[in-house]
C-alpha cells in the first residue's frame, strides 16, 4: 500500500471512528438530563433507571471517543506534519477552547456518574446538564477547526508564507456556521433514531416495556426533531458550498460541465473516464435552486476547475447521494411519528411505527459517515483549501501501512467489543431494573 | 503572554506526570501483585480513580494542543521522529483507556473480566514506559534530523540506553506514587503493610533505574549531571527531593498516610524541576548538539495572545471545579 494512501486511510478510519462515539457522547447527556429531570419531578423510578441504564452507555462512548480523540490530536502531526506546522497557530484556537471544554466534560461526568445519592440532586442534574452542553460546545468547536480546512482564514498566504495570522478570525471562518449547525443536527438526529430503535425493539418483543417505551419516546422526539430541521440546514450548507468550494459541489452532483439552467441528478452511474453519469434520474432546474436558489441560474461545473484540483468524483457523489437519500427517509419517519402523536394513539397499538424505528437504527449514522466521506473527500486534493494539497502534508516516514493495518485491527477490535458490551447491558434490563424496589448491582 | 503559555505547559507536564502518573502506576503496582491479592488491590484502586481518572488525563491532551498550537516546530519534529514509540504510547493509552471503563461497565462479570484486566496492567506498565522514552529521547540528543536512512532516523532516536533508562525511571517512580497515594486509601491494616511493600520495592526500582539513567548520559553524551549537579536550582532541587524521601518514610513509619502524598508529590517535582531547569528553555537536543527553544520555536504573537487567554479562561471555569470533583470524593471517603 502506498504511504500516503495508507496515512488517508488510517486518517479517515479513526476519523470515522472517533465521529460516531463522540457523537453519541455528546447527545446521549441530553436524553440522560430529560429522563432525569422527569425522575426528579414525578419521582417516578422508571425514569431513574432509564437515566441509570444510558448512563453506562455515555461512560463506554465517552471514555472511547476520549482516547480515539488523544489518538487523534497526536495523529494530526503523526500523519500530516508539514500541515500542523503551518496550520496549527491558525486553526489551533478552536482547539485549545475545545480542551477547556473537554476537560469540563470529563469532571461533570466524573460527578455525575459517581455522585448518585452523594450529591445535591439538582446539582447532580446540573452536573449532567454541564456533561452535554460541554460535549456539544466540544463537537462545535471541532468543526470549526475542520470548516477553516474548508474555508480557509485568518492569515495571508504570501510567496508560501503564512503571514498576519489571526488565529480569531481563522476560527470564525465562513464555514464554521453551516457546518456545525448541520453536525449537531446530524449528531441528534443519528444518535436518536439508534436508540430510539433499539428501546423500540425491545418494546415490540414484550420485554420490560413501561421502561423501554418511556426510554423509547424520549429519544424519539429529540431524533425526529432532528430529523426535520436537517433539510434546512442542508440547504444552507449546499448555498454556502456552491459559494466557497464550486468544485466540490461539482463533484456531489458529478455535474461534469457547467450548465444553466443545472439539474439534479438523483442517484446515477458514475464514469470518472469519460466524465459521464448514466441511469440518473434527472431534477430540470432543481440543481440551480438548491445552489443558488434560483431554477435558472448556473451552476459552475469541473470543466471550469483545473484538471489537477478535481476530487475524486465518484466517491464524494455517491456519499451524497446516500446522505441525501436517509435524510429524506428519517425526516418522513418523523412527519408519520408526529402525526401519530397528534393524534394520540398509543405507540404500542402501531408495531409498525415502532418497527420503522427499528429499521432506522443504523441509517443516521451511515447519513452521518456519508456526510463525513462528502466533506472530506470533497475537498481533495487539498488539505488547505486552495492553500495546501494533502499529499505535501503527509510525513516522510516511509511504512505507514503497517500502522494502518494496525490501527485498522484495534479500531474493529473496539467496535466489536463496545457492541458486545451494549447488546450485555440491554440484556440485563430485566434484571438489573426489573424491580424497581432493589437497587442496581454494583460492580 | 509567552510566559505564561509555558506556564501551562509546564504544568500540564507535571501535572500529567502526577495525577496521570499515579494512575499508570496503580495498573503497574497490580501488575506486581499477586493473584490472591489483586482483587483486593483493584477495588482499592478502583475507588481511589474511578471518579476522577477521565480528568487526570486530559492534562496530555492540554499539554499537547499548546505544543501544537504554541510551538509548532517542536511538535512536528516530535511527531516525525518519534512516530514509532509515540504510536505505542497511543495503542498503549487506548487500550488502557477503554479496558479500564469496559471492566467496570461489563454488565456481566464473567471471564471477560479477565481480558480486560490483563490488558489493563499490562497496557498500565507499556504506556509510562513509553512516554519516559519519549521524554528521554527529547533530550538525548539522538534525533537526527539529516539522517537518510529508515533505522537512523526513526529506530536510533528512541532505542537508545538513555531514552530506554528514562523510560524504566519513569515507570518506577509511577509505581512509586500509586503505592503511596494507595497506602492513604486502605483502611485495611493488611493491605496498608502490602502498600508500603510496594511503595518500598518501587522506591528502590527507581533509585536503581535512576542511577542507570546517569550512567547512560555519562555513556551518550546527554550533559545531564552538568544539569543537574552544575546549576545551583538544579543541585538544590536534588537536595530537596532527598531531604523529602527520608521524611517521607520517617512518617510513614510513624504511620501518618495523607501528608505522604504531597511528600511524593512535591519530590517527583523536584526531579523533574533538576533535569528541565538548566536545560530550559531548550525543549529537543537534536543530534550534532543543535537544539530548538521554546522560545525559537514559538508561534505568532496573535496565537500565542490569545491560546494564553483560553488557558486562563479555561483554568478559570476547570480549576474550581476539578478540586471540588477531588474534594467531595475524597470527603466521602473519610466519613
Amino acid at each position: 500500500m502506498d504511504d500516503f494512501i495508507a496515512a488517508r486511510s488510517q486518517m479517515a478510519l479513526s476519523l470515522g471512528f472517533h465521529i460516531i462515539f463522540s457523537c453519541i457522547g455528546m447527545v446521549m447527556p441530553f436524553f440522560m438530563a430529560v429522563s432525569h429531570y422527569k425522575w426528579l419531578k414525578t419521582n417516578d423510578e422508571v425514569y431513574k433507571n432509564i437515566t441509570k441504564a444510558w448512563s453506562k452507555g455515555v461512560a463506554i462512548f465517552f471514555a472511547t471517543g476520549a482516547v480515539s480523540g488523544t489518538m487523534l490530536s497526536f495523529e494530526l502531526g503523526l500523519l500530516w506534519p508539514k500541515f500542523m506546522e503551518h496550520a496549527g497557530p491558525i486553526f489551533g484556537m478552536p482547539f485549545s477552547l475545545e480542551g477547556t471544554a473537554f476537560f469540563i466534560e470529563a469532571i461533570a461526568l466524573g460527578f455525575f456518574l459517581y455522585g448518585w445519592n452523594k450529591l445535591n440532586k439538582w446539582f447532580h442534574w446540573f452536573t449532567g446538564m454541564v456533561v452535554g452542553v460541554s460535549g456539544l460546545a466540544s463537537g462545535i468547536l471541532v468543526v470549526a477547526a475542520n470548516a477553516w480546512m474548508n474555508s480557509p482564514a485568518g492569515f495571508d498566504f504570501v510567496n508560501g508564507q503564512y503571514l498576519n495570522i489571526d488565529p480569531i478570525q481563522a476560527m470564525f471562518n465562513k464555514a464554521w456556521f453551516t457546518q456545525a449547525l448541520h453536525m449537531c443536527l446530524a449528531a441528534f438526529t443519528a444518535t436518536g433514531f439508534a436508540v430510539a430503535g433499539v428501546h423500540a425493539l425491545m418494546v415490540l418483543r414484550n420485554s420490560n416495556k413501561d421502561f423501554h417505551l418511556k426510554a423509547f419516546k424520549i429519544a424519539a422526539v429529540f431524533a425526529c426533531i432532528g430529523a426535520l430541521l436537517q433539510p434546512l440546514s442542508g440547504d444552507l450548507s449546499a448555498k454556502d458550498v456552491a459559494k466557497r468550494q464550486p468544485a466540490k459541489l461539482a463533484a456531489m452532483e458529478a455535474l461534469y460541465k457547467t450548465e444553466k439552467p443545472a439539474p439534479l441528478l438523483i442517484g446515477g452511474i458514475v464514469n470518472e473516464k469519460d466524465k459521464t453519469v448514466k441511469m440518473a434520474i434527472q431534477l430540470p432546474g432543481a440543481l440551480s435552486f438548491l445552489a443558488h436558489g434560483d431554477f435558472k441560474a448556473e451552476v459552475k461545473g469541473l470543466d471550469q476547475i483545473p484538471e489537477d484540483q478535481h476530487p475524486p468524483v465518484a466517491i464524494t457523489h455517491y456519499a451524497f447521494q446516500i446522505m441525501v437519500g436517509i435524510g429524506t427517509l428519517l425526516m418522513l419517519v418523523a412527519i408519520i411519528y408526529f402525526i401519530t402523536i397528534f393524534k394520540k394513539k398509543p405507540l404500542t397499538d402501531k408495531p409498525w411505527l415502532l418497527k420503522l424505528f427499528v429499521y432506522a437504527i443504523p441509517l443516521g449514522y451511515i447519513a452521518l459517515e456519508a456526510g463525513w466521506v462528502v466533506t472530506e473527500v470533497g475537498r481533495q486534493p487539498w488539505i488547505i483549501y486552495g492553500i495546501m494539497r494533502t499529499k505535501d502534508a503527509v510525513t516522510p516516514m516511509p511504512g505507514i501501512a503497517y500502522s494502518f493495518y494496525i490501527f485498522s485491527a484495534i479500531y474493529i477490535s473496539l467496535s466489536i467489543i463496545v457492541t458486545f458490551l451494549l447488546y450485555r447491558q440491554i440484556k440485563m434490563v430485566p434484571i438489573l431494573y426489573n424491580n424497581s424496589s432493589t437497587e442496581p448491582q454494583k460492580s | 503572554m509567552e510566559y505564561v503559555v509555558i506556564t501551562f505547559l509546564c504544568l500540564g507536564i507535571l501535572l500529567y506526570f502526577l495525577l496521570g502518573g499515579a494512575d499508570f502506576g496503580a495498573g503497574i503496582i497490580e501488575l506486581f501483585t499477586s493473584a490472591k491479592n489483586r482483587g483486593k488491590t483493584r477495588k482499592t484502586m478502583y475507588q481511589a480513580i474511578g471518579p476522577v481518572w477521565e480528568a487526570n488525563h486530559m492534562w496530555l491532551i492540554i499539554a499537547i494542543v499548546i505544543l501544537f498550537v504554541g510551538f509548532p516546530h517542536i511538535y512536528t519534529t516530535m511527531s516525525v521522529y518519534l512516530h514509532i514509540p509515540l504510536l505505542i504510547m497511543l495503542i498503549g493509552i487506548i487500550a488502557r483507556g477503554t479496558a479500564f471503563v469496559f471492566r467496570h461497565y461489563d454488565a456481566v462479570h464473567d471471564n471477560m473480566q479477565e481480558v480486560y484486566n490483563k490488558i489493563f496492567v499490562y497496557s498500565s506498565f507499556i504506556t509510562p514506559l513509553f512516554l519516559g522514552i519519549i521524554a528521554g529521547s527529547v533530550i538525548s540528543g539522538h534525533i537526527d534530523t539529516q539522517a537518510t536512512d529508515f533505522v537512523s532516523a526513526y529506530i536510533y532516536s528512541w532505542l537508545n540506553w538513555f531514552s530506554v533508562s528514562v523510560g524504566l525511571f519513569t515507570v518506577a517512580l509511577c509505581g512509586f506514587l500509586a503505592a503511596i497515594y494507595l497506602i492513604g486509601e486502605t483502611k485495611d491494616e493488611h493491605d496498608k503493610k502490602r502498600f508500603i511493600k510496594k511503595a518500598e520495592f518501587m522506591n528502590i526500582a527507581a533509585v536503581l533505574f535512576g542511577a542507570m539513567v546517569f550512567i547512560a548520559s555519562f555513556k551518550e553524551n546527554v550533559p545531564l549531571a552538568d544539569w543537574v549537579f552544575k546549576n545551583p536550582i538544579g543541585l538544590s532541587a536534588v537536595i530537596l527531593a532527598s531531604l523529602s524521601l527520608i521524611l517521607l518514610w520517617y512518617l510513614l513509619l510513624k504511620g501518618k498516610t495523607k501528608i505522604l502524598r504531597v511528600l511524593a508529590g512535591f519530590q517527583v517535582t523536584m526531579i523533574l524541576l533538576a533535569i528541565s531547569y538548566a536545560h530550559f528553555p531548550n525543549f529537543i537536543r537534536l543530534k550534532g548538539g543543535d537544539t530548538i527553544s521554546l522560545f525559537s520555536a514559538v508561534g505568532p504573537e496573535k496565537t500565542i495572545y490569545s491560546l494564553g487567554l483560553a488557558l486562563l479562561l479555561g483554568s478559570v471555569l476547570i480549576l474550581p471545579f476539578l478540586g471540588y470533583l477531588f474534594y467531595k470524593f475524597q470527603q466521602k471517603e473519610e466519613e
